[in-house]
């Protein structure tokens, strides 16, 4: 699985990074330079790394991951340089006192990064989160179509 | 561990895969967390039968054009079984599932549970 690898975000590339959804301004503050440390080091350390999968058809590429018990408004996807990152966190259940008796589930933060296989429009990227599940569906560029040509003549 | 919510069968058949849980202890029972990605209330089976909860989740996950380039998930469905406490009220056993991830209440019975006794 050569084209398909986990990449860790390197530290150069964050500055310029270009989400797709309209929070750029968000973005700018979110992913200043002092966050850039922790969020490299939650990549190497972090306890939970979602199961992800990756489909490729004639149009699209879908990505499938599974997020239990997230809400929507936690998780962030973000498209760089033909890297799909998503990424976001859940907070532990057991608050106010409660003792956890055993668990099994990782709470706190996660982040996946894939690189794709093929250009995608960043401007036509779009995801649901049904029944736990995450589906982006990332649009090919026009460019990386495959293309029947007729022979002429 | 011999309170609460003991698992009893992990034994993974053919078909199922043990989803991933936690028991919280509030002070009036207990709290199941069971993650369940692609399970919905429809596809949902919670039953008990003495002093055993037996969950059964089915997937219906997205179905997806074209050719899988790389793959983590898991298709099986996913079945576990808990042993209750015997403080357990099971009459009382209230489910919800949001987003794939089941919450299982688990209230202890009336008499079991802390009074304080006024002295007459």
């Amino acid at each position: 699985m050569k084209l398909i690898r986990y990449q860790a975000p390197e530290l150069s590339t964050w500055p310029t990074l270009d989400r797709w959804s309209n929070l750029r301004d968000e973005l700018n503050s979110l992913f200043d330079v002092p966050f850039l440390s922790n969020f490299a080091r939650q990549d190497l350390f972090s306890g939970w790394s979602p199961a992800l999968d990756l489909y490729q058809n004639d149009d699209n590429l879908v990505a499938m991951v599974e997020l239990p018990g997230m809400r929507k408004e936690n998780i962030e996807i973000s498209l760089h340089d033909g890297t799909l990152s998503i990424s976001g966190e859940r907070k532990s259940s057991s608050s106010n006192g409660d003792r956890a008796e055993r668990t099994e589930r990782s709470v706190g933060s996660f982040r996946r990064s894939i690189t794709l296989p093929t250009r995608v429009d960043a401007n036509k990227v779009s995801a649901t989160y049904r029944d736990g599940i995450l589906t982006v569906t990332l649009p090919k560029a026009e460019e990386a179509k495959a293309k029947h040509i007729d022979v002429a003549g | 561990m011999n309170t609460t919510v003991r698992e009893t069968d992990r034994r993974q058949t053919e078909q199922f895969v043990a989803p991933a849980s936690s028991v919280i202890e509030d002070g009036d029972g207990y709290l199941l967390q069971v993650e369940m990605p692609g399970v919905n209330k429809e596809s949902l089976e919670i039953s008990t039968e003495g002093n055993e909860l037996a969950i059964t989740g089915r997937r219906s996950l997205p179905t997806i054009e074209g050719s899988l380039l790389h793959h983590e998930s898991r298709r099986e469905n996913f079945r576990r079984t808990f042993e209750l406490e015997p403080s357990i009220d099971v009459n009382k056993i209230n489910a919800r599932i949001d987003q794939g991830l089941l919450t299982v209440t688990l209230p202890k019975a009336e008499q079991v549970k802390p009074r304080r006794i006024t002295v007459s």
